[in-house]
């Protein structure tokens, strides 16, 4: 999959998280950023016409939680292809291992570094 | 003599002569042989020196190039090193710019406040922190808004006054407070939070931003943060300020609008 012309879906409550997880995905060439504030919402969005290349999703969300989202998009067969990244402050390795248990690909713990985002979006899209 | 013995007598040195012509030719061949034989060997040498000369040119230059190599080797090393450090810059501008872009996206009070909250706790990676403002007719800071209270009980209430304790000498002094965890032993607690940072404009302090503990994931401050830490609650003082006036003028504004429209239908 190239790493231009992307469509990212970023699942965020707190607009300051997903406007900084936004600007570090800038760094992909013509990258489209696709916003959901919470789990029903990115549903909604992945339903929608743009066909989403990578998923990251917070866990504590109202209405519907982050490994919710991820257990679903798992269990959908038209999504279940889609790399998903946890980006969360849960940093206990119980929760990393239930997020990659439900199927992420892979799990950050907040406070991110743009530069470890950008690799691991990268490792998982250069397949 | 007779004709015939003078005539035998000169073929004999006839012959003699013959000899020793084909003697000196066949010397002359060997010495020419030999000259160009020296001569051979004497351009071997001088090639041999030439060479000698350039070998040794050239192990001069292969040195020469060998140390520029590890020079070249070593520059790359602090590019390298130096390209991180940047990476690291440009994360933590972007971070300040976005935080920085959101606190002044509003001047609705709570909403700043809790574009505070979410700084801290995903930026700074705080999970127990209270947020005080100074009341300026007490000289009391209270706390307007906390997390974590879970793992640090109180944290909702904290107060001090202006110049008692930790709260209150930074609230006082404007310098930030950072736990010395090697000399204090690291106990944190209400009244001594691992960190304590001023929220000022210019010199005037309007609050603190106290933090009692760090997300699991994040084990001390680095040293980047202190500064990232700085900046972020200058920005949030005056976003905090700015937003505290606006809606004290428009509660005034509004009484103000009551009283005249009273005014004028009477």
């Amino acid at each position: 999959m190239p790493l231009e012309n992307a469509n990212f879906l970023v699942v965020e409550d707190s607009p300051t998280m997903r406007q900084l997880i936004s600007f570090s995905l800038k760094r992909f060439k013509n990258a489209k950023i696709i916003e959901a504030v919470d789990g029903v919402d990115a549903l909604k969005k992945l339903s929608g016409p743009d066909k989403i290349d990578l998923i990251l999703t917070d866990i504590n969300m109202p209405v519907m939680d982050g490994l919710k989202l991820v257990s679903l998009v798992r269990q959908n067969a038209q999504l279940k292809a889609i790399p998903i990244i946890i980006i969360t402050t849960e940093g206990a390795e119980e929760d990393r291992e239930r997020g990659l248990a439900l199927g992420a690909n892979a799990y950050i713990s907040k406070p991110i570094q743009s530069s470890h985002l950008i690799k691991t979006i990268s490792e998982l899209l250069a397949v | 003599m007779n004709e015939e013995s003078r005539a035998e007598k000169f073929l004999e040195l006839f012959n003699k002569g013959k000899e020793f012509t084909e003697e000196l030719l066949r010397e002359n061949q060997r010495l020419r042989y030999r000259l160009a034989a020296s001569e051979t060997e004497g351009a071997s040498r001088e090639e041999v020196e030439r060479l000698r000369a350039e070998v040794a040119q050239l192990t001069d230059e292969n040195r020469r190039i060998a140390t520029r190599y590890k020079e070249v080797e070593e520059e790359n090393k602090d590019f390298a090193h130096r390209y991180v450090e940047i990476e690291e810059q440009n994360n933590n501008l972007a971070n300040l710019y976005v935080a920085s872009y959101q606190l002044h996206s509003t001047l609705d009070f709570r909403e700043v406040i809790t574009i505070v909250q979410e700084i801290v706790i995903n930026l700074i990676g705080a999970e127990s922190f209270a947020i005080l403002l100074l009341d300026e007719k007490t000289n009391e800071l209270k706390a307007i808004a906390s997390e974590g209270a879970d793992v640090m009980p109180g944290v909702e209430g904290v107060s001090a006054r202006l110049g008692d304790g930790i709260l209150g000498q930074v609230a006082k002094t404007g310098e930030s407070y950072y736990i010395n965890q090697d000399v204090e032993g690291g106990k944190v607690t209400l009244d001594k939070p691992l960190a304590a940072v001023p929220l000022k404009i210019k010199e005037h302090v309007i609050g603190l931003i106290v933090i009692y503990k760090l997300l699991q994931q994040k084990d001390s401050f680095s040293a980047v943060d202190y500064e990232l830490f700085s900046l972020l609650a200058a920005h949030a003082a005056t976003a905090i300020f700015s937003s505290k006036l606006y809606s004290q003028s428009e509660r005034k504004l509004n009484t103000i609008q009551s009283f005249l429209d009273l005014l004028t239908t009477n």
